[in-house]
């Protein structure tokens, strides 16, 4: 393993100009890997890797949170990946909702909810429908399947989103990024080509990168080799075809469309997310249960979020870090989350 | 906080900050301020109690019965002592089957038996159903400290040395993988077992034997963090001497989770004095429970629970903070 970290450190320092040099990764279960193996002190001072806005936890507008706390106390059963249920809205959370009685399942897969739901007729079960392109495809084959059985119990509230968008929105607002490490999960999906804006319109790289230590390293040496030249390039290229998953991407198309979305940070950006066909209406849960979102994001004070996920500030310049917000009593998505770049940060003491 | 969550059960730093807020301050006195697995009483008596809740109530490689018995007969023995006499109580649901409480029982025998400690009293409540969840029991246990032996969370020094009798995470991970439908192969089963008469063996070096913790809820990272803060002392581990199952491996990969967070229920973390650690692993090792033991660690006086991976880096060790949760993607 040694001597694998030291080759890419060779070739590190081989492509290293010596210039600062900012490599975002978008992908929260990159920004934790890299905590979580210190590679941060495998790379020269110079070379920054910053996160970037790939957490769909922490990417969830906080209306939206409200909404589905409002939804759980209409007695729906609300089922829900992970540590969505910790995560503060206004004055509660799902998982403070759950403590009060209401009906707060987490479920790891979107076909145990359901299950559950046909298990369960007498109840309504709405999954939240959080995420980017590697939960989508899930989410979409239990409408479907809801919809060729008839269950009339299940619906989705759809909050998910979809990365390109995103990134754009990055790069548009000025940021002096000089290459990505495109998230892995999700490009097994869309494949690589998405991102061949960044280059054309931008001239800013990226490489598709797997999840180990070395998959990381050997990406930030794909990067530099070509920041004079920028490409897209795969090094996940066990996982990850140009052309993705053409089966899960016609299963997405024809479930959802695309839609506005409004970002944690980010803000609303044009045509970021989806929204459930008119076919499967029955399965939106926004219309079901005329979910009206609370008025847009009053983010808490002094939260710094925002400007985490867009990479300006790491989450150490946030005056809250590791004071108030801890992972113990997170103020913010950044540190609640699993794949929070605060939580990284704070969990594994960088 | 105005409610309890799940969060303040799931064994770690939430819960811990909840027994001390709720319970330690207020019920006071020196043997419940050791803080220990089980309180050292006058007459090297030796006391402690435990409740399980587990689901589903029977899983891969055991059940809510040999967990009952293993569970108390552990918490007697991480003060060094050995385990004599244990209560067993039943809450029942309404509904229940007998039949599976039959099967429960039975357990609890064998492994009582296989301890060789015996079931002196008990009680047994129905409740009505959906008041519980099939069933709960609770186990209290006695025994006695041998001579020579004062093993406490307290004892640790910079330079002992960190062992762990097996690996790590295989009962979290088959619960878990039971009920989430999880399936693994080769199949991973529960380590629920009664670790005293390994204990024992390792009691014939009485004092070098400082400190063991039987890593249950919060896993072998809560107890690290624990030995730190009672002994006020830090602990460096190493990545690549973790014994740990390919299948845990890959499934914690999967789901976004750290296998030192994960449930165990037949294995124990022991602090020894560094020229006693390789006769100590030697004892484990000849244990039928000990065979993967490996020395993991040692004490150090940062303060910090630390590890350097396999990369060469050193990170701190993420402390869990309560409830298990997956990570979405």
């Amino acid at each position: 393993m040694q001597g694998i970290i030291n080759t890419a450190k060779e070739l590190i320092d081989r492509y290293n100009t010596g210039e600062s040099i900012k490599i975002m990764e978008v992908c929260g279960s990159h920004t934790m890997a890299i905590s979580k193996y210190g590679l941060r002190q495998i790379l020269p001072p110079n070379i920054k890797l910053i996160s970037g806005p790939g957490c769909p936890v922490c990417v969830t507008a906080q209306n939206e949170i409200d909404a589905s706390i409002s939804l759980a106390s209409q007695g729906v059963t609300i089922a829900t990946f992970g540590d969505l249920v910790r995560v503060p809205g206004n004055d509660s959370s799902l998982q403070e909702e759950r403590a009060k009685g209401r009906d707060v399942r987490v479920f790891y897969s979107p076909l145990d909810a359901l299950d559950y739901a046909m298990a369960n007729p007498s109840k309504e079960v709405v999954f939240i429908g959080i995420g980017f392109e590697t939960t989508i495809p899930s989410v979409a084959m239990t409408i479907k399947e809801a919809y060729t059985k008839k269950i009339k119990n299940y619906s989705v509230y759809c909050l998910h989103k979809t990365m390109p968008k995103a990134l754009e929105a990055l790069v548009v607002n000025g940021s002096d990024i000089q290459g990505f490490l495109l998230p892995g999960h999700v490009s097994a999906i869309t494949g690589s080509t998405i991102y061949n804006f960044l280059v054309d319109r931008y001239n800013i790289g990226g490489v598709v990168s797997g999840f180990e230590a070395t998959d990381i390293l050997m990406s930030v040496v794909m990067i530099l080799k070509n920041l004079k030249d920028p490409k897209i390039e795969i090094q996940y290229k066990r996982v990850v075809k140009e052309e993705g998953n053409t089966y899960a991407q016609r299963l997405m198309d024809e479930v959802f469309e695309e839609s506005d979305a409004e970002w944690r940070g980010l803000g609303m950006i044009e045509g970021s997310g989806l929204r459930i066909r008119d076919k499967y209406s029955e399965y939106d849960a926004e219309k079901k249960f005329k979910i009206k979102k609370p008025n847009s994001s009053t983010e808490i004070k002094g939260c710094r979020c925002g400007d985490v996920l867009k990479g300006i500030i790491t989450p150490k310049q946030c005056p809250l870090f590791g004071k108030a917000c801890t992972p113990l009593n997170p103020v913010g998505p950044c540190m609640v989350s699993s794949e929070g770049s605060c939580a990284a940060y704070y969990k594994y003491g960088e | 906080m105005d409610k309890v969550l799940m969060s303040h059960g799931g064994g770690g730093s939430m819960m811990q900050s909840f027994i001390s807020e709720i319970f330690i301050e207020k019920f006071n006195n020196e043997y419940l301020n050791q803080m220990e697995d089980a309180a050292l009483l006058p007459g090297k008596t030796v006391f402690t109690t435990d409740s399980f809740v587990v689901k589903p109530v029977f899983f891969p490689g055991g059940d809510i019965g040999r967990l009952a018995i293993c569970g108390t007969v552990n918490d007697i023995s991480m003060r060094g002592a050995k385990p004599l006499f244990l209560s067993a109580s039943f809450i029942i649901e309404e509904g229940f089957p007998v039949d599976d409480i039959k099967k429960i029982v039975g357990s609890m025998v064998d492994a009582a038996n296989e301890a060789g400690v015996q079931i002196v009293t008990g009680d047994t409540k129905v409740v009505e159903k959906n008041s519980a969840d099939g069933i709960f029991i609770n186990t209290a246990g006695i025994g006695i400290l041998p001579d020579g032996a004062y093993v406490s969370i307290k004892n640790g020094k910079p330079g002992d040395v960190v062992i762990v009798s097996g690996t790590i995470g295989d009962h979290g991970m088959a619960v878990m993988g039971a009920r989430e439908g999880l399936d693994f192969d080769p199949p991973l089963l529960s380590d629920v077992s009664p670790l005293n008469k390994m204990v024992e063996k390792l009691m014939a070096l009485r004092d070098a034997v400082k400190i063991l913790r039987d890593p249950t809820r919060g896993g072998v990272a809560e107890v690290l963090y624990e030995i730190a803060g009672m002994s006020n002392v830090g602990i460096k581990i190493h990545e690549d001497k973790l014994p740990v199952k390919e299948s845990v491996k890959s499934a914690c990969s999967m789901l976004g989770i750290d296998y030192l967070h994960l449930a165990n229920e037949g294995k124990l973390v022991c602090v020894v004095d560094k020229d006693f650690a390789y006769k100590a692993l030697e004892i484990m090792k000849e244990d039928k429970y000990g065979k993967d033991a490996a020395i993991i660690g040692e004490i150090d006086d940062s303060g910090l629970v630390t590890i350097e991976t396999v990369y060469g880096t050193n990170r701190i060790v993420d402390r869990p903070i309560g409830e298990l949760l997956p990570r979405i993607c």
